[in-house]
């Protein structure tokens, strides 16, 4: 269904990539030229996207706004394109970071400026695919051709000392996982091809199949749900698959740290969502336990790690991976608060992730180092505006009521309290130590005297700083103050993909299995938004509002 | 014994004979062109090239025998034909400009090329055991001597000394292995033998095993699986870059065609046993291949190393068999040949006179000093590597869907897993070109129309079928479908 009989999708995931092909054309001595060809490029996708929102029909879970072409056909290929609730506010959050991007490069890149900007937005054009994408070949290509401009970004633009081995580090982990994915959905498109003579990569009628469960480890959807899940782990990333993150992070130039804190954690988690769950329901609650710990090891850890960092980049990197458990944490509680809310984070914690990396490279753009030490504190006194973006931004990192972070958090923490309450306590314990590490490198940095020499001709944030930041901000309070705008517009397709797992393979068509799966869901038919442990503490579906 | 000699039947071989009679013009032009003038040599023999593809074209379509039944002209025997003459254009594209500067003036190296053209086409049109002998020996002896064209060099002589005795023996065994088929059988022609099998013929005639296996010996020393490939990054390293683009693309995809035709084909019945076999190899072959890339420093050797990986691929695709198997072979074999032939054209482009600057330290730099060549190794090493959207991913992504669907997920596990362990040894090709400061001291580079043609159409076929792959997987399963009966 396309509302507006127009390929909406398509125009926004293209138009960085026009603009990149623009570049190419232009001479590299022009910097000027090719910075302002990036950034309308990028502001272009991001107006356009702004028109999704408002078409956008939030009474239903279909997916909207869909293009869909035959491209291999004897493969079953085709190019599928669509959103739902659930995709929406990444494409969103996405455009808005890559512009912002470009922004924030516009003074911090000075050499290979041409090269550096067609990369950035090949790499928007790969992370817009990979939400809209409803075909998987097709989601897959646009999975992997993000890797290689971020490998570029790290490795070329990044921090002189490191930034070879994070480039390849990143890559090869990355790609470890997906063409373990790639084997899983092979092995999905041959069954469902199997069962119903029909061989398509399309996402929507491969969700139809029922695949095969039994509760032993190795059972066939365990497997395909494993496969997944290696590859969207790695890439969110989970407790332990998290070791890539804090050195591409740190390395990354500043953008590169925005668009990898902000945008692609977000294609693991989003890969949860969209596939794992709908797709292999019995598996994903056999493996909620699993789950979950691993989510709770990775809040508690991330944040006791982010105590000990002397270097300011490293502390906000190892935050994303505490920040990420809680993502994870909310969507395994599997009822409609905690998805709701894991969503909600991630488009949080992209905003306020990425506003941290932002507000760390302007001090790095300053100052050149990225220890806490090195950077002294006072900075406050010698810049007001800076301190007071920095404070909001962290504020909302924290959690404060009235900021964005807050509702996700809430929602999450609701979620996981009614499956379990131990869960939520020891996810409060990461709020808590989440608040001590954020609040201590504010107070080192921006508070006490002003002692080194250097920082006291630091200049405060110029205009085009301001505007790198400002957008972010208003979201913060948006989000904070008045969330129903966008939790009205995920909640049809959440409480869709919470329905699916709840009916579990009795709701899809495969004669076959059917009958096995019978005794399973019954237990937890009443209502689609009951906790899937099995005990029956589930209120009635209160929405918060 | 009486020989009668089968009805000759010209048409059936036009395209050969067009390959043939141009190679004896080269030859008797090649008199004629003063001494540092051979590059018309090269246009002579592309035109050649052209001619015999045209006339392969009719053939397409009308499935039939010839010689008696020792020629096939099906479908599959004029894909792998037009494949090889594919390849011998774009390398004779990619050698003028390398034999300019070695300094090789020799007309005899078109000729030579055409002439393992010839052996090639052979390979994939044979249907007797003893006409796909005469191919690989046509192919193999030309490539004797070309890879030891450069006779001034110790590398060269190395090379072709190295393969001259490496692939006698692998004739040996191939030879041996043809004789007890023939033993067991009764009969060298391919479609007899299978007919044979098919009948329900006792599959446990011991001689019918030592046939096979000397076979796949023969072959895989021919093809360069591990442990049959000792020879290769030698050889492929000292040989001349032209010549090692062309054995690496050609000798691998017209061995390929005989080995499809006589293991899918005729040895079909006894998949069960030799799949086995091969299912070892294609592992070994794999992961030797991938780890040792990674400690290579000359970019020859390393693309060496990974060919040897590459014929590990096709292997799982072999084991896997069925229609998607064997379709898949052919995609990959086209795939590879784009882009490892662009990523010679690259390494010839960036080379210095006396094979200078082949080690990986002396790409430092070049994405910026040579943009444009630059960006198109990135693409093949990417597409090497098999990162969407390229050929190399569309062949590696066929392959492992054929080995998931035919239920061999562990190889296809292991495949997958190589092919993560090969994005090491590709990227650092980019690493060097854009991430590490250029050296000072290097000559400036001579490129040609010629070699700029083969690049741009590298370029384009790689793309053209990571992007678009529908009509040519379509083909390679139309070709494959005779074979498999």
């Amino acid at each position: 269904m396309n509302v507006l009989n127009f390929p909406i999708l398509s125009l926004v995931t293209y138009l960085p990539i026009l603009g990149a092909i623009v570049i190419l054309f232009l001479s590299k001595e022009r910097h000027e030229a090719i910075r302002w060809v990036a950034m309308v490029f990028s502001t272009a996708s991001f107006v356009v996207s702004l028109w999704l929102p408002f078409y956008f029909d939030s009474t239903t879970a279909e997916m909207q706004f869909v293009e869909k072409l035959p491209w291999i056909q004897y493969l079953g290929v085709s190019y599928f394109m669509g959103i739902d609730g659930i995709s929406l506010w990444l494409v969103l959050l996405t455009t808005m970071l890559c512009a912002i991007s470009v922004l924030c490069s516009w003074e911090a890149i000075t050499e290979r400026v041409k090269e550096y900007h067609v990369f950035l937005l090949i790499l928007e054009t790969g992370m817009l695919g990979v939400f809209m994408a409803l075909d998987f070949f097709l989601f897959y290509i646009f999975w992997e051709v993000v890797l290689v401009p971020m490998y570029f970004l790290i490795g070329v633009w990044g921090h002189p000392a490191r930034k070879l081995y994070a480039a390849i580090k990143f890559f090869l982990f990355t790609l470890f996982g997906s063409v373990i994915m790639l084997l899983g959905i092979l092995a999905i498109y041959f069954y469902h091809g199997g069962q119903t003579g029909v061989y398509t990569f399309d996402v929507l009628e491969l969700m139809k199949t029922a695949y095969p469960y039994s509760s032993a480890l190795l059972s066939f959807q365990n497997l395909v749900w494993l496969a997944f899940f290696l590859s969207f782990a790695i890439k969110v990333p989970m407790f332990p698959f998290h070791t890539w993150l804090p050195d591409a992070h740190t390395e990354a130039p500043t953008a590169g740290s925005v668009i990898l804190a902000g945008i692609l954690l977000k294609m693991g988690t989003y890969g949860f969502v969209r596939f794992n769950l709908p797709m292999f329901p019995e598996s994903s609650k056999h493996f909620v336990t699993f789950m979950v710990t691993l989510s709770i090891i990775a809040i508690i850890y991330g944040a006791m790690v982010c105590l000990v960092q002397r270097d300011m980049k490293r502390l906000i990197a190892f935050s994303s991976v505490s920040h990420m458990g809680f993502v994870m944490l909310g969507m395994f509680a599997l009822n409609a608060q905690g998805v709701q809310g894991s969503i909600l984070q991630m488009v949080n914690h992209g905003l306020s992730t990425g506003a941290l990396f932002l507000i760390v490279g302007l001090i790095y753009d300053r100052r050149h180092t990225r220890m806490i030490a090195e950077i002294g504190s006072g900075l406050s006194k010698q810049m007001p505006v800076y301190a007071t973006l920095f404070a909001i931004v962290m504020l909302s990192s924290i959690g404060l009521p009235g900021l964005n972070g807050f509702i996700g958090e809430f929602l999450i923490l609701v979620g996981a309290f009614k499956v379990n309450y131990i869960w939520a306590s020891f996810a409060v314990t990461g709020i808590i130590l989440g608040a001590a590490y954020m609040l201590w490198l504010f107070q080192r940095t921006m508070f006490g005297p002003l002692e080194k020499p250097e920082n006291m001709k630091l200049l405060d944030l110029n205009a085009r700083e301001i505007a790198t930041l400002v957008p972010i901000v208003i979201m913060f309070f948006w989000i904070g103050l008045y969330p129903s705008p966008f939790l009205k517009r995920m909640e049809v397709s959440v409480n869709h993909v919470l329905e699916q797992v709840e009916k579990g393979q009795a709701g899809k068509v495969n004669p076959g299995t059917k009958a096995a799966s019978v005794g399973a869901t019954e237990r937890h038919l009443p209502s689609i938004i009951q906790p899937t442990s099995g005990t029956s503490e589930g209120a009635p579906g209160v929405r918060e509002r | 014994m009486e020989i009668t000699l089968p009805p000759v039947d010209l048409g059936a071989i036009t395209p050969e004979l067009i390959v043939t009679g141009t190679a004896l013009v080269i030859l008797l032009v090649d008199l004629f062109l003063p001494r540092d003038r051979k590059t018309p040599l090269a246009y002579l023999s592309l035109l050649g090239l052209v001619l015999a593809f045209a006339a392969s074209l009719p053939l397409w379509g009308r499935a039939r025998y010839a010689f008696k039944e020792s020629i096939s002209l099906d479908p599959f025997s004029l894909f792998f034909s037009s494949l090889f003459l594919l390849i011998a254009a774009l390398t004779i594209l990619i050698s003028t400009n390398y034999l300019e500067r070695e300094e090789i003036h020799r007309g005899e190296y078109y000729a030579l090329l055409l002439f393992a053209t010839l052996g090639m086409m052979l390979l994939a049109k044979g249907m007797d055991l003893v006409v796909l002998f005469l191919g690989l020996e046509t192919l193999s002896i030309s490539l004797y001597t070309l890879a030891g064209f450069m006779r001034a060099r110790l590398r060269s002589n190395e090379s072709a000394l190295k393969y001259l005795l490496l692939g006698a023996f692998a004739s040996g065994f191939l030879l041996y292995g043809i004789a007890f088929l023939y033993g067991a059988t009764g009969t060298t022609n391919l479609k007899k033998v299978a007919v044979f099998l098919g009948k329900g013929a006792p599959l446990s005639d011991p001689f019918l095993f030592i046939g096979a296996g000397l076979l796949i010996v023969g072959f895989g020393f021919k093809v360069a699986t591990v442990p049959f490939h000792m020879w290769a990054p030698d050889v492929y390293e000292g040989a001349p870059t032209s010549v090692t683009a062309f054995m690496i693309a050609g000798t691998k995809a017209a061995a390929f065609s005989a080995f499809l035709r006589i293991f899918l084909y005729s040895l079909a019945p006894l998949k069960p046993n030799w799949s086995a076999v091969l299912w070892v190899l294609a592992v070994l072959t794999m992961t030797l291949g991938n780890v040792v890339a990674i400690a290579q420093q000359n970019i020859k050797r390393m693309l060496a190393y990974s060919s040897i990986a590459h014929a590990g691929y096709i292997l799982v695709a072999v084991v896997a068999g069925g229609e998607l198997g064997g379709s898949s072979i052919l995609f990959y074999l086209l795939a590879y040949a784009l882009m490892n032939l662009g990523a010679f054209a690259v390494v010839i482009l960036l080379g210095q006179k006396g094979e200078e600057n082949l080690n990986l330290p002396d790409y430092a730099g070049v994405g910026y000093r040579h943009p444009l060549p630059a960006l198109a190794m990135a693409i093949f090493m990417f597409s090497l590597a098999g990162i969407p959207p390229t050929a190399g991913f569309m062949g590696k992504f066929y392959v492992f869907s054929a080995a998931v669907k035919a239920g061999y997920i562990g190889l296809a596990i292991i495949g997958v897993l190589n092919s993560v362990v090969s994005v090491f040894f590709y990227l650092r090709v980019t690493v060097m070109m854009y991430m590490r400061e250029p050296r000072a001291e290097v000559g400036p580079i001579y490129t040609s129309p010629a070699l700029a043609a083969a690049l741009v159409i590298a370029v384009w076929g790689t793309l053209q079928l990571g992007l678009f792959p529908g009509r040519l997987l379509e083909l390679a399963l139309r070709s494959i479908r005779p074979l498999l009966g």
